[in-house]
This record gives C-alpha cells, sequence and structure tokens, in this order.
C-alpha cells in the first residue's frame, strides 16, 4: 500500500546551503504535524512539495504520480494546496474575490476562462460557503490587504480550501493567533479531516501541535530527526537537543513562532 | 452640421489614441505588465497592413484583420521576456524591443527603410473609398469601441481574476491555480492585436508611415495616458488618452512643449494623485460617485480585531 504523498529522499540546496538533505516522509488521510527550530528546512519542504521549487534530488510522489518536477500551477490542479507563512493575499480584491480566485482553479487552463463571468450566483455561492466555515462572512466585502493578521492567515485558508485540495499544506496557520482563535483553528482543521482531506500543519507551538496532530515530523537543520506519535516526539532526546541546541532554553514546550 | 476637418482629424487621432491606451491599459492595468514598448505592436500593426495593402492587394479589412492577427503572434513572442524577468527589467526588456523594432523598420527595406511607406491605399465600401471624414471618425470609434467592449468583458471573467492575481502576486496566483507564464503571454498577445487595429487603422488614415512614428517616446506618451488617467480602470485610459491627447492639438503652444509636459504631468501624478485623475480612490472619481449617490459618506469599517498586529508589521518581522 503507497501513501497518499511520499517525500523521498529529497535534497534541496541553496548554493552552498543544503536547506534539505535526504528528507524521507509519508502522509496518509491524517493531520501531520512537522516540527522543527527557525530555519530547519520545513517551509522549503512545502515549496518543494507543492511545486514551488524542483529537489536538488530525490522524488515528490502524490497518489503514485511522480510531481517534482510540476510546476506549482499544476500541482495544485493535482489536489495539493497550501498556505503561505508570510501571508500573500491579493490585497487589493475583497475577501469573497480571494476565496473566487481559489475556485477558478480548474476554469484557468481551459477555454472557459475567456466565456464564463466570476460573479454568478453559483460560484458566490460556493464562495460564501467557505467565508462561512472559516469565520470570515462579515469581512467578505473587505479588500483583504486591510484586515489584520490574523483574519489574513484564514484568508489564506479559505482561499487554499477553495481549490477543494486532497492534501492541505498549512505553514504556521496559529502563529500570531489568541488562544481562542488557535482553538477555533483547531477545530476548523479537525473538521476538514474529518471530510477526508489529508492535512500536514507546520507548527511552531508544540502545545498546539501535540493537541491537533496524530502524528507529528520533526525537522532539524533539513534533516528528520524524529517522527512518530506526539508523546514519543516530546520525549525523544535528539528532538530536545534540537530545540535546546538552537535556543539555549529549555521552553520547548511554549516556544513561540519565529523570530 | 459643419465640422472643420481639422477638428474631425483631431477626434480621429483622439480615437487611435483611446485604443492604443486601453489596450496597454489591458497589459498593464488588469495583467501588471508595464511596458515602455507599447508603440512597437502600434507600429507593427500600421506597417503589417499597409504592406499587406501596398504589396499584396488586399482591401483595407483584410489588411487589418492581418495586421491584428499578425501584432497579436508577435505580442506573444515579444511578450517572452515578461516570463524570465522580474518587473523592473520588463520595463528596460519592453523598450529594448520597440528600439529593434523600430531599427527594423528603419533599415530593412522590405519596410520602407528610412523613406517609410507612401500612398498607402484609403479603405473603401461597396467601391466607395474614403480617407478621413466622418466615416473613418466612425470607424476608428467603433473600433476603440470594440476594444472597450473586449476590455470590459475580460474583467468580468476568470481571465480578469487570474490578471489580477499575477499582477497582485505571482506566487500566491500560482497557489490558485494560475499559470502565470500562459495569463502573461495572454494578455501581451490581446494588448498587442488590439495595438495593431489602431495601427493599421493610423496608416490607412494618414497614408504614409515613417519609422520614427513609432519610437520609444511614444511609448512613453502611451503608457502617460493610462498611468494620468488611472492604471487597472476602464474609464481611466479613455480619459488619459483624451487629455494628453487633444490637449496639445488645441492648445498649439503647449505642442512644441509635449514631452516636457507629459514628464511634469507623470510626477506630478506620482507625487499627488498615483491612482490616476479618475482611477478609483482619485480625487475627482470619488466626488463623482458621492454626487451620483453611489458612495455613503464614510466607509464602512471592518470591526476591530482587538489582539492582533497590523499585517504590515508582521510581514517585516517573518522571514
Ligand atoms: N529561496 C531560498 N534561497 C536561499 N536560501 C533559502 C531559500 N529558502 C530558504 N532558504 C534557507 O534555507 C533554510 C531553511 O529555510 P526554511 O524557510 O525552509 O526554514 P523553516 O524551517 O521554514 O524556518 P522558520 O521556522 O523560520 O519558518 C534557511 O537557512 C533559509 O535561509
Ligand atoms: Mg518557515
Amino acid at each position: 500500500m503507497s501513501h497518499v504523498l511520499e517525500v523521498q529522499s529529497v535534497s534541496k540546496r541553496f548554493g552552498g546551503l543544503e536547506a534539505l538533505h535526504d528528507v524521507s516522509l509519508w502522509a496518509d488521510g491524517e493531520i501531520l504535524g512537522l516540527i522543527g527550530p527557525n530555519g530547519a528546512g520545513k517551509t522549503t519542504l512545502f515549496n518543494v512539495v507543492s511545486g514551488f521549487l524542483e529537489p536538488t534530488s530525490g522524488q515528490v510522489r502524490f497518489r503514485e504520480r511522480a510531481i517534482q518536477d510540476k510546476p506549482a500551477h499544476e500541482v495544485v490542479a493535482m489536489g495539493i494546496a497550501r498556505t503561505f507563512q508570510i501571508v500573500k493575499p491579493f490585497a487589493e480584491l475583497t475577501v469573497l474575490d480571494n476565496v473566487l480566485s481559489g475556485h477558478g482553479m480548474p476554469r484557468y487552463p481551459s477555454p472557459r476562462a475567456f466565456r464564463e463571468r466570476v460573479h454568478t450566483p453559483d460560484n458566490e455561492a460556493v464562495a460564501r460557503r467557505i467565508l462561512e466555515r472559516t469565520g470570515l462572512t462579515r469581512w467578505a466585502d473587505t479588500p483583504a490587504g486591510s484586515l489584520p493578521i490574523g483574519l489574513q492567515r484564514r484568508l489564506e485558508i479559505a482561499r487554499a480550501l477553495a481549490t477543494e485540495p486532497d492534501l492541505l499544506l498549512l505553514d504556521e496557520p496559529a502563529a500570531g493567533l489568541t488562544r481562542q482563535e488557535a482553538d477555533a483553528l483547531a477545530d476548523l482543521i479537525r473538521e476538514l479531516h474529518a471530510e477526508g482531506i489529508s492535512l500536514i500543519v507546520i507548527e511552531h507551538n508544540m502545545h498546539f501541535a501535540m493537541n491537533l496532530c496524530q502524528r507529528i515530523a520533526v525537522l532539524a537543520q533539513g534533516e528528520v530527526i524524529a517522527e512518530g506519535e506526539p508523546a514519543e516526539v516530546q520525549n525523544n532526546e535528539a528532538v530536545i537537543n534540537a530545540y535546546l541546541g538552537k535556543q539555549g532554553t529549555n521552553e520547548v514546550v511554549t516556544m513561540g513562532p519565529g523570530s | 452640421m459643419f465640422i472643420s476637418d481639422y477638428a474631425l482629424s483631431v477626434a480621429t487621432f483622439v480615437g487611435i489614441w483611446v485604443t492604443l491606451s486601453l489596450s496597454l491599459g489591458i497589459l498593464t492595468g488588469f495583467a501588471g505588465q508595464v511596458s515602455l514598448g507599447h508603440a512597437a505592436f502600434f507600429g507593427i500593426g500600421a506597417y503589417i497592413s499597409a504592406i499587406l495593402a501596398l504589396r499584396y492587394g488586399f482591401s483595407f479589412w483584410i489588411a487589418l484583420l492581418g495586421a491584428i492577427v499578425i501584432t497579436g503572434l508577435a505580442g506573444s513572442i515579444l511578450g517572452l521576456p515578461s516570463l524570465r524577468v522580474r518587473h523592473d527589467f520588463l520595463v528596460l526588456a519592453t523598450m529594448g524591443v520597440n528600439f529593434v523594432v523600430v531599427a527594423l523598420f528603419r533599415y530593412v527595406d522590405f519596410f520602407g527603410g528610412a523613406m517609410g511607406l507612401v500612398n498607402i491605399p484609403a479603405p473603401s465600401v461597396f467601391g466607395v473609398s474614403f480617407r478621413g471624414g466622418v466615416p473613418y471618425l466612425l470607424l476608428v470609434w467603433a473600433f476603440a469601441g470594440v476594444t472597450w467592449l473586449i476590455a470590459w468583458y475580460l474583467s468580468r471573467t476568470w481571465v480578469g481574476l487570474a490578471w489580477h492575481t499575477v499582477r497582485s502576486d505571482e506566487d500566491a496566483a500560482a497557489a490558485v491555480g494560475v499559470s502565470v507564464p500562459r495569463f502573461k503571454i495572454y494578455a501581451f498577445a490581446i494588448s498587442a492585436a488590439l495595438a495593431g487595429g489602431a495601427g493599421a487603422l493610423y496608416g490607412h488614415f494618414i497614408g504614409s508611415l515613417f519609422p520614427d512614428t513609432f519610437a520609444f517616446v511614444e511609448s512613453i506618451v502611451i503608457l502617460s495616458m493610462v498611468i494620468f488617467g488611472g492604471v487597472g480602470t476602464l474609464r481611466g485610459p479613455i480619459v488619459g488618452a483624451i487629455i494628453l491627447k487633444a490637449a496639445p492639438e488645441m492648445l498649439r503652444v503647449v505642442q512644441d512643449y509635449r514631452f516636457t509636459l507629459y514628464g511634469a504631468l507623470l510626477v506630478l501624478m506620482m507625487l499627488f494623485q498615483p491612482m490616476g485623475i479618475i482611477g478609483d480612490g482619485s480625487f475627482i472619481w470619488r466626488n463623482l460617485r458621492r454626487l451620483f449617490g453611489r458612495e455613503p459618506a464614510t466607509v464602512a469599517q471592518p470591526p476591530p480585531h482587538p489582539v492582533e498586529e497590523p499585517a504590515a508589521a508582521q510581514q517585516e518581522t517573518a522571514s
């Protein structure tokens, strides 16, 4: 049995820096946590999986198809959507239009793109349903650029959801959120999982990750140093060392977002 | 009713430049590809159409169609640098394209060389030929209308939304499934094709073509029209072209200094109304909307969110 996503011996070099070294990882219908210190290569791994970067070597397979040399817009068409750690809303578009931009995904490559209008009752209804789920309804007509960062993070998820992904990659979705907001986000993520979407969540907040994820992979200096259930990982010697080595404190559990 | 020949020809020129400005508005305003080479497409259309009519005896209508199609193809090829270079370099690359195209017109005999092309035939309908006059004015403005219609229509389709995503953030565009290269080339092709049509109309109107008409400085003029009016809107390029084309014609004094004037205007616009004289959020547009009751007195603000820092602050700290 092969997995939904398989990352096989992926390495990624930036000049002299090897941001990913021989990384192998898999994900199935689950919520997989991806944690690790600053600069560990987590975002780089997302960039490779989502087609924004080509790996220097290795393979990425999604539903048994090799996708490592596919461009990002084709990867999302295959069913892998992502959010950005540094949010990238379409600032001048309204929140609703941002979500519609994701809903357009299957249309962009076809001649329908020239024929079909964006603002039809059907399309808007779909987008509004996504706004509702993500708690963005009251900002539907607000330009995305004027939202506070917490809402922009939610919009990242809403826009990604609009592409109807099978696998959703979330890059630090809880960064900068209050406790209540983080809890609401966790509920949403569980709901999406219950609907059959696989998720990989990069998270700095260990507490958040431990509660949410069924399995956690730890990346440090471009390598997977541990992988397993939250409890296992938490007590793993290598993991504790990686965090201590990097941070010089033992505040593993409460570590905040990247500084 | 009496309209002087002079007024007719000014109105005809204005129609041609409205088309040019609208077509650049698709490329720069919609898709965000700032081009300082639009006069090249204007010239390619003019030369192709003139050559098809002069050398190969095609009727004006076929020549016009040929100019549109071939300039569109040229646009999709000359747009290729946009796939490789970043924004500021694209400006340079399109400038370079403009210089190369004008050099071809000047030094290749097929294009008439420095002597240009003369005796370009006027169009005819049912054997009645017309150069200038009211019929030509109507033809030119009909083409401007078609250009507007295409731009308006596309702005509401998925193509229009995809262009906006490309202009706003190419990574985010790719993340929602937009092929950035594909939509850049669409923009170049459509924009160039329409500018090519404007070129054809220009050539058959004045009857002779010279390379310098399509020089780089004309690209600046066309871009000024888009920016002056309001980039990213449909009305902006129209208003910009009408004002910047008609004003110097009417004020003869200004004519000699018109490039100085364009330059000064651009600087002033950038400083005080970067959204253009009639763009979204500009002084005039806000007041027009208020006048017609389309704008509430105060803009509704989203409910404040207590604990969150503004997005801008976050963007700075994130790496
Ligand atoms: N495009 C790039 N060019 C050069 N170096 C890069 C590039 N992207 C990432 N890097 C480097 O690769 C390393 C891994 O970066 P990455 O962003 O993947 O880390 P991360 O685990 O996501 O860290 P954080 O928790 O801070 O987000 C860092 O040293 C970073 O500077
Ligand atoms: Mg990161």
